[in-house]
């Protein structure tokens, strides 16, 4: 949409505004430039004090290097399975529980939104060590109801059975993308958009014959696109560069993800200072979501800011 | 084609009552207009019968099997809605297509399908289109395709030409009323606008207040109103109304005196007792020389309509409407009114009921 007409002439606020905004940009791209530059020059080169700030050549000697050395094929796989089942999974449950949240009328509904819409202000870092509990042993709630109860104990009175319901999902692509799926964001971001369609359109769809499946798989995500690219991208990234929960869960090589990987390229207190090797790695690891932003920033803008009419 | 049987419906959303007591009659073919006021509970009944609301108390019957507890997919009714409701990511051919994907049917003989309704609507050349594409009459026109498609036993339009301006509208009637000349399809019609109301039914149900003030053909309603509420609510420029007394001889006593001539003999069936009488604006001939009975009045002002004009006339203190084909009288004028007192319409004041003016039932 064209909101030109608003714009009043201000030369000298255009002047600033124009300043500001290549500022920022410096700002935020610095960093970056410093990683990349670092990426491609040699040991010498990097430990420098100050930093060179030209580009050396060994820009692919060294992604090679950080490759082998954090084994990051492997890890970049991981990473990707877990993003994407991250993902993937949050869009799935958001929409299908805003969907049950918006289009039907049953007891407590609004409590169980609220609910949810709750633990928006509960980071994973603020439960995670119950969460962590759930992934070593998915059972371990009836367990403790089992005990707390006294159901258990009884169990083992009556029959001389000990009760120890386990089920275990660390160091597994499930333990890492399943207890992570439920998502506040995502829900309220699809009941939000839900409640702008009219009415008239399910009524339409249940006239035409749609049961609620039919009408939530052929009209609400077809007019959900872009909302599920948006809440798509933004969790693949999260997912992607999350750390602690990856860490945590994972205690082997084959399930680790590339960014807890990275921590393999850091030079240690008394090792060589490779940084050129550091920051190839980091290069590397960072590409994927930046890719995927790129690639998604159409559909994403749109799904946050407006609803398709 | 299906009749319809709607039997002491009542309908309440928590503790606000919608409707209450409705009965109606629709036989097989026909089409019927349900008209009132908003708030009235038209469109709440049209949403009772296609299955969208449920039913407090009564029962709807389609074909004599009752369908209160049946889902609307199952009652072979098809509906129009205002803001037409289409699908916004599907195109036009597969919005009118769509109730028969979900009933399965083959997809040849769904695109045949889709081609005949397109046809017949003028559509043919914008089914690949998506709605945002169509122009506002376009769009209704594939509300009614996605509606005739499935041909279904009973249309519901629910105000289907509200958001049209007037020129599509009086297309779009035009269209609805030939259609359903050749389906022949049992139709029930929800509008708050008595042009529409008046051209388009077989039979007009007037509504008020959640219940039916009157059935009956557009002209029966029209000449005939049953209660003061149809009287004043059908009819453009609306009846000329007066409240009055009835006294003992029968004789109607206007509390603005000038008005008692509308109907000097208004019977005794109301006899002591309040009353309204009521006049169209039609009834009423704008003399400009006194005659013998005449009311003599002065003209406020005048609407042109073109092939007639409204004369607004101070009888007694109170506006008169006139309606006339000849030239309109200057502003200011003095005039005399003469009316045809068979033409009165009487009303129960207290009820708001009909009452024949010479006595007896109406």
């Amino acid at each position: 949409m064209d909101k030109s007409g608003l714009v009043e002439r201000t030369p000298i606020l255009d002047v600033v505004t124009q300043t500001l905004l290549f500022l920022a940009l410096a700002v935020s791209m610095g960093p970056f430039l410093i990683v990349a530059i670092a990426a491609s020059q040699n040991l010498h080169d990097v430990n420098q004090a100050p930093m060179a700030f030209w580009p050396g050549q060994d820009f692919v000697a060294n992604v090679q290097a950080a490759w082998t050395r954090a084994d990051l094929g492997v890890k970049l796989l991981n990473s990707l399975i877990f993003a994407l089942g991250v993902a993937v999974g949050k869009v799935a449950l958001a929409s299908l529980s805003a969907f049950s949240i918006v289009f039907f009328s049953y007891r407590g509904r609004r409590v169980f939104f609220w609910l949810t819409f709750m633990t928006l202000m509960l980071p994973l870092e603020v439960r995670i060590v119950p969460t962590y509990a759930v992934a070593a042993n998915v059972l371990s709630p009836y367990q403790s109801l089992l005990e707390v109860s006294g159901i258990a104990a009884l169990l083992h009175r009556l029959l001389g059975v000990t009760v120890d319901l386990h089920y275990g999902l660390l160091d597994s692509y499930g333990g890492l993308i399943l207890p992570l799926i439920a998502t506040a964001t995502g829900t309220f971001l699809y009941r939000q958009f839900f409640l702008t369609l009219p009415d008239e359109l399910v009524e339409a769809a249940k006239m035409d014959g749609a049961r609620p499946l039919r009408f939530f798989f052929e009209i609400l995500l077809p007019l959900s696109r872009s909302n599920m690219a948006a809440l798509f991208t933004i969790m693949f990234v999260w997912g992607w560069n999350d750390y602690l929960w990856p860490l945590l869960v994972t205690t082997q090589a084959a399930h680790r993800t590339a960014i807890v990987g990275l921590r393999e390229l850091v030079p240690g207190l008394n090792g060589i200072p490779e940084w050129n090797i550091a920051m190839a790695g980091t290069l590397v690891v960072m590409a994927p979501p930046l890719l995927l932003v790129i690639l998604t920033q159409r559909w994403f803008e749109r799904g946050l800011v407006a609803t398709e009419k | 084609m299906a009749s319809i049987d709607i039997r002491a419906v009542h309908k309440r959303f928590g503790a606000a009552t919608v409707l209450s007591g409705v009965d109606l009659q629709i036989v097989a073919g026909d089409f019927v207009v349900i008209l009132g006021p908003s708030g009235c509970g038209k469109s709440t009944l049209l949403r009772l019968v296609a299955g969208l609301e449920t039913i407090t108390s009564g029962e709807i019957a389609i074909d004599g099997r009752v369908v209160n507890a049946l889902e609307p997919r199952e009652r072979g009714c098809a509906m129009v809605f205002q803001n037409y409701a289409l699908y916004p990511h599907m195109s036009v051919a597969d919005n009118i297509g769509y109730a028969l994907k979900v009933a399965g049917v083959g997809k040849a003989e769904r695109m045949r399908r889709i081609e005949e309704v397109a046809q017949t609507l003028g559509l043919s050349p914008y089914l690949t289109r998506k709605p945002s594409a169509l122009s506002g009459g376009q769009r209704q026109r594939v509300a009614m395709g996605r509606a005739m498609i499935r041909e279904p036993r009973v249309f519901l339009f629910d105000e289907p030409l509200s958001n049209l301006d007037a020129q599509l509208r009086v297309q779009l009637r035009a269209e609805i009323r030939r259609l359903h000349k050749r389906l022949g399809v049992t139709s029930i019609f929800v509008t708050h606008d008595q042009m529409e109301a008046m051209t388009l039914a077989d039979t007009l149900v007037v509504m008020n207040g959640g219940k039916i003030e009157q059935i009956g053909t557009p002209s029966a309603v029209y000449e005939t109103p049953a209660s003061r509420f149809v009287a004043a609510f059908i009819g453009s420029p609306p009846m000329n109304l007066a409240e009055g007394i009835v006294d003992a001889d029968g004789a109607f006593r206007a509390d603005v005196a000038a008005w008692s001539g509308l109907a000097p003999h208004a019977g005794t069936a109301l006899a002591g007792r309040r009353a309204i009488v009521g006049l169209r604006p039609e009834k009423a001939v704008v003399l400009s020389e006194p005659a013998a009975g005449a009311l003599p009045a002065t003209v406020e002002f005048t609407e042109e309509y073109g092939a007639g004009r409204v004369v607004h006339l101070d009888l007694g203190g109170k506006t008169f409407a006139a309606a006339t084909q000849a030239s309109a009288p200057p502003v200011g004028a003095s005039v005399w009114l003469s009316v045809q007192h068979a033409d009165a319409h009487l009303f129960d004041a207290e009820s708001g009921l009909r009452v024949a003016p010479s006595g007896g039932a109406a």
